[in-house]
């Protein structure tokens, strides 16, 4: 059957995530008037769910992943109580993120949380999905760098985070690595085994470029949410940009109760001029998707390369030959002196 | 020369490798394993070892301390069980060395304030967590030499070295780590932050130390303590090994470390296990020694 068949008529909930993923590309420096103007159009727009946090989630500022300008706390509050229709999501990954954080981020006005974990961790996030269901949150398993395990090994985490509580789970390819042949086998997979009522989601990188069409695979294999980013912003080359991907779903007659003008404009008047070099497929970011690195890793390499004279580029083949996951930022300034050494760049014992 | 005879609580992976440890011990001798399921591997290999064992917990035990002589007992069970457990045996005058995360006794990093503990013949020491053992020692090597207004650690530790236990309550970890990147590293706050990977072959214990000094950060002398305190570490964690570091940044020390196991039990890359159960058989030997010359006598409640 062709795509557009098995896509016409199906309703997809849109997930915003330029005022997270997109922190990433502003070095986690969003000010809460440029918060406050994207998420209010955002919402106007019609996008239901927008995500608001540190680009690591709750509790994400840090040394290892960069200070926001303000506190979680901060930002959901703004935003929150400007929210005519739109619900405020948040990121959360237990490890970093801890359980007092996530009851902050309800109080504040959060309505959703996404609770991550890689891949094959999803025992990790028990006490988390717990506690967002017991807030009364939309509570979302989140199984990050998923193109790292087999379609087996994904299908039971999922059906893990589904057992403790989970009302969406997403397959997410935070690598921006994976190809629509990829994104089939496992969003199938996910909905042949978990309950009918449990939802599916995915959340795409556009290291490759890939970012619509994976979006569009998901949705044919059973997804019914999608992450997308307003002019892409997000880690590594961004996200799926979302303006560009509801206009393709009206096109193909998915139904997402988004107004695209409205959209395009946010994008182009709102969320692009917070940025003076937008996030776009450099050979860095292209390196993320081609080897299958986190996408996150983009800027701590560049830093690296400034610093020490390493290429970025061999930099990130290296953690991606390490197998380093979403977190470790510390093994990126690590590897980066371990290779300079190696190449004469700095002092043996620097 | 005499030994001090111990307790294991927890035939787990934390409680076997323990066990290891102990029986190459010059001061300890290991002899009774406690756990709750006849069927569990850790308490049959302890069986082999020589060991009683008994699978009705801590009340199993109970009636054995004083007949069998046990003054010190270790606890690898759980942060909900531990303060029972130790109200029971403290009651029998057993010094308790917790690798729970319960913490209600003093957190215990051997090379930062072990001496203090033994000389305070307290009945209760917490070994912290595992990211904590190996990352606080650096926290105190800054802390020692100027004043720190922030510290922050990352742990990153392989997926087949971490216990259900600790998956379930990844909050009671992180939380009581970076409590302690505090209340024993000295800084004036703290953050932690722990990573499981999942490669294969499975990586090393990694860990990251993050130090804001208040000042400029003095670059010579830090780096003196930094690698007196790894000396210092490697005293009972051969494995202990500054990978990168210190690097500085504006006010921001950077130190990258590897923890390499022995390999008791589990394989040498879970170094988080090996310095937590090095840890506690380190605190453990201090206790024992002061026992042995008389100048820590731990009293059952009733005559104390």
């Amino acid at each position: 059957m062709a795509l557009e068949d098995q896509v016409r008529g199906r309703k997809v909930k849109l997930h915003d995530m330029c005022l997270r993923d997109g922190m990433h590309s502003m070095r986690h420096q969003i000010s809460l008037e440029q918060m406050i103007a994207v998420s209010t159009g955002l919402d106007a727009a019609g996008v239901p769910l927008i995500q608001v946090t540190h680009g690591d989630g709750l509790g994400g500022s840090s040394l290892n992943y960069g200070r926001g300008l303000h506190s979680d706390q901060e930002y959901i509050s703004a935003v929150a109580s400007r929210m005519k229709n739109a619900t405020v999501s948040v990121l959360h990954v237990p490890g970093i993120g801890t359980l007092d954080e996530l009851r902050m981020a309800a109080d504040c006005g959060a309505g959703c949380v996404h609770v991550a974990s890689h891949c094959t961790e999803a025992d990790v996030t028990e006490q988390h999905i717990g506690l967002g269901r017991k807030l009364g949150m939309d509570t979302v398993g989140f199984l990050m760098m998923a193109h790292m395990t087999d379609v087996e090994m994904l299908v039971s985490q999922a059906l893990l985070m589904e057992s403790y509580g989970a009302t969406t789970v997403y397959c997410v390819d935070s690598a921006g690595y994976m190809l629509p042949a990829d994104v089939t086998a496992r969003v199938s997979a996910m909905r042949a085994v978990l309950k009918p009522e449990t939802e599916i989601g995915f959340h795409g990188h556009h290291n490759l470029a890939m970012g619509v069409s994976n979006s569009l695979a998901a949705i044919a294999a059973g997804a019914n949410r999608i992450d997308g980013s307003a002019a892409g912003f997000g880690a590594g080359a961004g996200n799926t940009p979302l303006e560009v991907f509801a206009a393709v779903a009206e096109r193909m007659g998915i139904e997402t109760g988004i107004d695209v003008f409205k959209l395009m404009d946010v994008a182009e008047d709102s969320v692009l001029p917070m940025m003076a070099k937008p996030p776009r497929a450099d050979r860095d970011s292209l390196t993320l998707g081609y080897a299958g690195v986190y996408s996150t890793f983009l800027y701590n390499a560049k830093d690296c390369e400034r610093r020490y004279g390493l290429p970025a580029r061999d930099l990130l083949m290296e953690l991606g030959r390490l197998k380093m996951i979403g977190g470790q930022e510390d093994m990126i300034e690590d590897t980066a002196l371990t290779m300079a050494k190696a190449r004469g760049l700095i002092a043996a014992d620097a | 020369m005499s030994k001090i005879k111990c307790a294991i609580i927890g035939p787990g992976n934390i409680g076997t490798d323990l066990l290891y440890k102990l029986l190459r011990s010059d001061v300890l001798e290991p002899v009774w394993m406690v756990g709750v399921d006849p069927t569990s591997a850790g308490l049959a290999r302890a069986r082999e070892l020589g060991l009683k064992t008994t699978e009705e917990g801590v009340d199993g035990l109970v009636p054995h301390v004083l007949a069998d002589g046990v003054q010190i007992a270790f606890d690898a069970t759980s942060a909900y069980v531990h303060p029972e457990n130790s109200r029971k045996l403290n009651e029998l005058g057993v010094v308790m060395i917790d690798l729970t995360p319960a913490a209600i006794g003093p957190l215990c990093v051997p090379p930062v304030n072990l001496e203090t503990h033994a000389e305070n013949a307290v009945m209760n020491v917490n070994m912290v967590t595992c990211a904590g053992q190996a990352t606080i020692p650096m926290v105190a090597a800054v802390s020692r030499v100027q004043p720190v207004d922030y510290a922050e650690i990352i742990a990153t530790v392989a997926s087949k070295s971490i216990g259900p236990g600790t998956r379930k309550n990844i909050d009671e970890f992180t939380r009581t780590t970076s409590g302690a990147v505090m209340s024993v590293g000295g800084a004036k706050q703290g953050k932690a932050i722990v990573v499981i990977n999942p490669a294969e072959p499975p990586l090393m214990m990694r860990d990251t130390v993050y130090c804001e000094t208040a000042d400029e950060p003095d670059r010579d002398a830090i780096t003196a303590s930094v690698k007196a305190m790894i000396a210092e570490v490697q005293k009972y964690v051969p494995g202990y090994r500054l990978k990168n570091g210190p690097t500085f940044n504006g006010r921001q020390v950077s130190i990258f470390l590897e923890v390499e196991g022995l390999g008791d039990f589990l394989p040498i890359y879970a170094g988080n296990l090996d310095i937590m159960t090095a840890a506690g058989a380190r605190t453990a030997e201090m206790f024992a020694r002061k026992m042995l010359d008389g100048s820590f006598n731990p009293k059952m409640a009733e005559m104390a």
